[in-house]
């Protein structure tokens, strides 16, 4: 990570070109504090460029407190405090002169719930272009992102209709062209099928392993299946003691569900606790 | 590092690219304007605490030269109110008991209207009829009070006389009723929204045990929701204390220590408007009073206020 | 065991008497919601009544008069309206600024907790008292002098408690959803509440200004304290005229005894009631709009 840090120097690091470039974002010694509750400690993990990474764990585990961290979302939360460091391609995401804003911008979020905006299906995929100053083709940018998010067939007669007409999965995959268009390097997503059918959710999760050419992704999910079915990595946490939740093991997705180095590992995922 | 803020997008990412460009060039912009925004929504909620601070001290100050000349004791303690007859006389107590005569025959009619209106409308209405009702509630709050006072001086108390044929035409009887029945509609919703808390469970747990929809009411709706409706009742009464327009046009402008509801008074709002209203210089000691007046209406109210507020937060159950 | 009655047999629920005890309450309870009803149609009626027959265009359009057949309410009318105007432009910033301020910004600290128990004290102050401190400080201090300014300065302290206590709730509504998607999106805090939180409060918003509003136009009593003089036949032009609003003109004509004057009270009652309802017609139109948007 040393030598990540030092290489952020030159402005476009490009993928591939040596080993910690593989690498778009890191935790390192990560903990989060809720006033003086502690709900993650001491996170490593290194994640993947172009890699699907599943979090997985009981409920309380702080996965989606992690998963906030990587867009400081967390700074949101009242007496939230965050120690160690989340490098993004060799910039400290929580350094003092870093903009949270702006980290936001570089890496986007889909929540549990589809959450568009009360405006128009267009409004709210220009949205992020219009607040972030985007001087270009909005027409064109808007479109690009419905057709990455597979959702262009199904409304480009009506991009000027409200959002809040469409489907539950219309509506999430609208979420995530929402994100797309300022297009974000990472894509975090919080439990992105938890409200939506069976039909609707395979659709989500072709959508992620299409996306993954491009983006790097880290899902929350509870479904196992889903971990296994769209993930190459998996990060498995668990609550410990002092109830902060602590990672367990951080593997490749096969080896997690087959041949986990931990028994906690093994019995959470053959279901024996959750 | 180049620039530790700068976030660098890969290669690739072109849209990413521009928009970093962007945002780097108006950094500095959007930080001032958040900054200002900010300062301006704080100075905007100062507003009303400068309110506060100003009514005080405009009354304190106003009020002072006031208090040189007539002590604090002789005012609230004089029975004889006559600040533009010869010879002069400060005591405020007419015009505080005014007040109340007039406010208690209010509170005699709004209370238990107000708190049976809000029984029906939260336990028994039907939705078609509530939509019908809440409406009509809405609009009688709505009416202008020196509407009330005209209800109350050309059509009440004509009506009253009939009954009673020695009723004067400005009568604390009057302007006492018609002020009830202008502050049902807020004893109504206070307590109706108290009672709309109540959770469902507590009804359905009364029910379960066979008690009829009054019982319901009665024993579990209203004592679970009685800090509020209590609330409910207190600021309905500051409000009839601090009410002006309707006590000023039917009440009379006779201060008087009566207790006696057929006879004419002057409540403390309608001193302050028919001094306001009359030639009397600025600065002088008579106009003055108004502030003295103004000081204790507004500590009455503001007593009766605090205490509401304490009431629900003292006694509100935890549900 | 057997011998012993059993608990069912040792009760007395006596369920006829219960069932009448609670239908004659039942008739008590609607017999009290009809007061209320009873008394806004007798209101109602006995002011349309008295009033309609002096309602014509010149009593829109002539100043007051000691003659009953010639007087309007021209002053008063434009007196009020120019009260709405500039109640209106002060109101809704400050009203809505600290909405967002208590709602968006303000840390949950010992300040935020004096702001909002001074706002709801305000809300509880008499008008009578406003009237008092407009007096004081806009009259007087500042030498405004008896103007609309300092009329429209006094009512807009006096709304401000229920323009930020809607704008609030209205505020409050908009779901934390909104808003995380909007930070998620990398926008600042500003851009949030100006693209995102505004708009989808704004029927809120809209509904309690005019509910400020209807209540400032109907206050005579903090406007007596600050105009004092209520014979005008002019018609303010500029903020620093002296003016004179519809409830003011209704009292002089109430408190006069002749028979005629009281009709002419009526007549303009109906005038200002005319402007309030519809202004609360507005109101509920926009709130029932917004809730269906709301339920979809």
């Amino acid at each position: 990570m040393v030598q990540s840090q030092q290489e952020s120097e030159t402005l476009e690091p490009v993928a591939g070109q040596s080993q910690s470039d593989e690498n778009v974002l890191a935790a390192r010694n990560l903990s989060v504090w809720y006033g003086n509750f502690r709900a993650v400690r001491d996170i490593n993990l290194d994640v993947k460029r172009n890699s699907v990474l599943a979090l997985i764990g009981p409920s309380g585990c702080g996965k989606s407190t992690l998963l906030r961290c990587f867009n400081r979302m967390n700074d949101l939360v009242l007496n939230s405090r965050v120690e160690g460091q989340i490098i993004y391609n060799g910039t400290d995401l929580y350094a003092p002169s870093t903009d949270s804003t702006e980290v936001r911008a570089r890496v986007g979020m889909v929540f549990q719930k589809p959450n568009p905006f009360p405006k128009t299906i267009f409004e709210n995929v220009a949205f992020g272009l219009r607040v972030n100053g985007f001087k270009g083709n909005l027409q064109e940018a808007v479109e690009r992102s419905l057709r990455q998010s597979a959702l262009w067939e199904e409304v480009k007669d009506r991009l000027n209709s409200s959002a809040l007409e469409l489907s539950g999965g219309q509506q999430q995959r609208l979420c995530i062209a929402r994100a797309l268009a300022v297009e974000p390097e990472v894509i975090l997503m919080d439990e992105p099928c938890s409200a939506l059918d069976p039909v609707a959710t395979l659709a989500i999760e072709d959508l992620i392993r299409q996306l993954v050419a491009k983006y790097t992704i880290i899902i929350v999910t509870h479904n196992m299946q889903q971990a296994a079915r769209v993930s190459h990595e998996t990060a498995f946490l668990m609550v410990g003691e002092d109830r902060a939740g602590y990672l367990v093991e951080m593997d490749a997705t096969d080896k997690i569900f087959t041949n986990p180095s931990h028994e906690q590992t093994e019995a959470y995922i053959t279901g024996r606790f959750s | 590092m180049a620039s530790g803020d700068i976030l660098h997008p890969s290669s690739g990412f072109e849209t990413a690219e521009i928009l970093a460009t962007e945002r780097r060039k108006r950094r500095r912009r959007t930080k001032i304007q958040g900054k200002l925004v900010k300062w301006f929504f704080i100075s905007c909620a100062l507003v009303s605490v400068l309110t506060t601070i100003g009514i005080v001290v405009s009354l304190i100050v106003q009020a002072w030269d006031f208090f040189i000349e007539v002590s604090v004791w002789e005012f609230i303690t004089g029975t004889r109110w006559t600040p533009l007859l010869k010879p002069q006389s400060f005591g405020v107590l007419p015009l505080v008991v005014g007040t109340l005569l007039v406010s208690s025959l209010a509170a005699a009619v709004a209370l238990p209207v107000g708190l049976a209106t809000a029984v029906y409308m939260a336990e028994y209405a039907p939705e078609k009829l509530r939509r019908i009702i809440k409406p009509v509630l809405e609009v009688l709050a709505g009416i202008p009070t020196v509407v009330y006072g005209y209800f109350a001086l050309t059509f009440v108390t004509p009506l009253l006389q009939g009954v009673i044929p020695n009723l004067i035409v400005f009568n604390a009887l009057s302007a006492g009723l018609v002020m009830g029945i202008m502050i049902i509609p807020m004893i109504s919703s206070l307590s109706e929204d108290a009672m709309i808390a109540v959770p469902r469970s507590l009804r359905e747990a009364a029910y379960a045990l066979g008690a009829t929809k009054f019982e319901v009411a009665r024993k579990v709706v209203v004592p679970a929701a009685l800090s509020g409706i209590v609330a409910a009742f207190i600021l309905g009464i500051s409000r009839a204390i601090g009410e002006t327009m309707l006590v000023t046009i039917a009440a009379g402008s006779t201060p008087r220590m009566t207790f006696n509801p057929i006879e004419g008074i002057q409540a403390m709002t309608a001193f302050i408007v028919q001094l306001s209203l009359g030639e009397t210089p600025h600065g002088s000691l008579e106009y003055n009073t108004i502030f003295a007046v103004g000081i204790l209406l507004f500590a009455m109210t503001l007593l009766m206020n605090l205490l509401g507020f304490w009431v629900v937060r003292r006694w509100r159950m935890k549900y | 065991m057997a011998t012993n009655p059993s608990i069912q047999e040792q009760l007395n629920p006596r369920l006829s008497y219960r069932k009448k005890l609670g239908s004659v309450v039942y008739f008590l309870l609607l017999a009290a919601v009809l007061v209320g009803i009873v008394s806004l149609i007798v209101l109602l009626a006995r002011i349309l009544f008295e009033g309609i027959p002096w309602l014509s265009w010149h009593f829109i359009s002539d100043y007051p008069s000691r003659f009953p057949e010639r007087a309007g309410l021209k002053s008063a009318l434009f007196g009020t309206l120019w009260i709405m105007g500039l109640v209106a432009a002060f109101t809704i910033p400050i009203g809505v600024g600290a909405a967002v301020y208590l709602e968006e910004y303000s840390p949950k600290n010992w300040f935020s907790n004096i702001i909002e128990v001074n706002i709801s004290n305000l809300a509880g102050v008499p008008s009578i008292v406003y009237g008092l401190l407009g007096l004081a400080l806009f009259v007087q201090w500042m030498a405004i002098g008896r103007t609309v300014l300092a009329g429209a300065l006094t009512l807009t302290l006096l709304v401000l408690p229920i323009i930020i206590l809607a704008s609030r709730e209205a505020i409050r509504g908009v779901p934390d959803a909104y808003r995380q998607a909007g930070y998620a999106l990398g926008a600042d805090q500003w851009q949030v509440v100006r693209r995102i939180v505004l708009p989808s409060a704004l029927p809120g918003i809209l509904t309690g200004t005019i509910l400020a509003l209807s209540r400032a136009i109907g206050e005579a009593a903090p406007v007596i304290a600050i105009s004092a003089l209520v014979y005008l036949t002019f018609v303010p032009t500029d903020p620093l005229d002296r003016f004179t609003v519809l409830p003011i003109q209704i009292y002089t004509w109430v408190s006069r005894p002749q028979d005629e004057f009281r009709g002419l009270a009526a007549a303009g009652i109906i005038v200002l009631l005319v402007i309030l309802l519809s202004m609360n017609a507005i109101a509920i139109y926009l709130r029932n709009k917004y809730q269906q948007r709301s339920r979809e």
